[in-house]
């Protein structure tokens, strides 16, 4: 079966050329237009009045952290029992195969 | 090697991850102008240079598996595209939960945070093609991946072209010394549990292939 190859077709390489060259060429003026914002970077401090906050932040950094830490738990809990699942049916499988091609 | 022994790494990784997550929280210095909340950066950044190394890892065996045909390569990037998801998802919640003390809004239409978002939905979009899509799925899903993969510049570099209220690039590199080493502690460690992870999820897709294998066998 032949396969349908973009390197092989000239109209579909040029296509995809012409695309990205676009693309390059709309974001260099865009770039230009657009006044930066402040490049300085993060300024540490070793003191800072927690309770003078309007709308605290502890609640938020929690809430950040524990949803990442749910997230990957939760995902290598899945992975774990997918595994296992798969695993137990491979097994089952293979004794189920293995006497019917002794025979 | 035993499934068991397998998933031994990651969780050591994560033990260790837990053990120095209050220690980067309370022994690096607050940011002068955000304050605490800043603090989400330790998890948010490394969360998203996950997502975007999955993202490659994924457009790339997408690229091997189309133009070479190799049905490993279709497993990994399987096993990527679902990694770029749970990565992303952390990325797009702690981004807003940060984004509603420092901005003052949970969200805001700008470049970078809607290119990501779309990035998110691209590798959705694969893995529901993998799921729903039916014979030749597969190839079609591929070509999403490789979509995916070629916004990831981008991605990245959108906060440099556009005006948006998120960080640039820079901040990393301009870090305090201070702040530099819970990052890069905390880069490193997501990078390697994201590398161990994606290893236990391509090994569940070899033994899925293997019990696929052994059926077809069977029915022969």
């Amino acid at each position: 079966m032949k396969r349908n190859h973009i390197l092989r077709d000239p109209r579909a390489l040029m296509t995809a050329i012409a695309m990205i060259v676009m693309l390059v060429i709309s974001v260099g003026p865009a770039s230009a237009q657009q006044p930066q914002p402040d490049q300085d970077g993060y300024v540490a401090v070793t003191d800072l009045d927690l309770a003078q906050e309007q709308l605290p932040a502890a609640p938020l950094v929690m809430a950040a952290y524990a949803i990442a830490w749910l997230a990957v738990f939760g995902y290598l809990w899945s992975i774990w029992q997918r595994l296992t699942r798969v695993e137990r049916e491979l097994a089952e499988v293979s004794r189920r195969i293995q006497p019917e091609t002794r025979r | 090697m035993d499934t068991r022994k397998l998933f031994i790494l990651p969780l050591v990784a994560i033990a260790a991850m837990f053990a120095y997550a209050p220690y980067a929280i309370h022994a690096a210095p607050y940011e002068s102008t955000m304050g605490l909340v800043q603090k989400i950066f330790y998890f948010h950044v490394p969360a998203a240079m996950a997502m975007f190394l999955s993202a490659f890892v994924c457009g790339i065996a997408s690229a091997v598996f189309l133009f070479g045909r190799k049905e490993k390569a279709d497993r990994l990037a399987l096993s990527a595209a679902e990694l770029t998801v749970l990565f992303g998802l952390i990325v797009l919640i702690s981004g807003p939960l940060w984004a509603r003390k420092a901005w003052g809004v949970w969200w805001q239409w700008d470049a970078r945070l809607t290119s990501t978002l779309i990035l998110w939905l691209v590798f959705q979009a694969y893995l529901l093609l993998r799921r729903y899509g039916g014979p030749g799925s597969d190839r079609l899903a591929a070509g999403v991946a490789i979509f995916g993969a070629a916004n990831v510049p981008f991605v990245y570099w959108s906060v440099n072209v556009w005006r948006t209220l998120h960080p640039p690039t820079n901040v990393v590199r301009t870090l305090e010394p201070e702040m530099m080493w819970p990052f890069m502690w905390s880069a490193i460690a997501y990078l390697g549990l994201y590398g161990l992870m994606l290893a236990a999820r391509y090994r569940l897709e070899n033994r899925r292939a293997e019990l696929e294998e052994i059926y077809l066998a069977a029915e022969d």
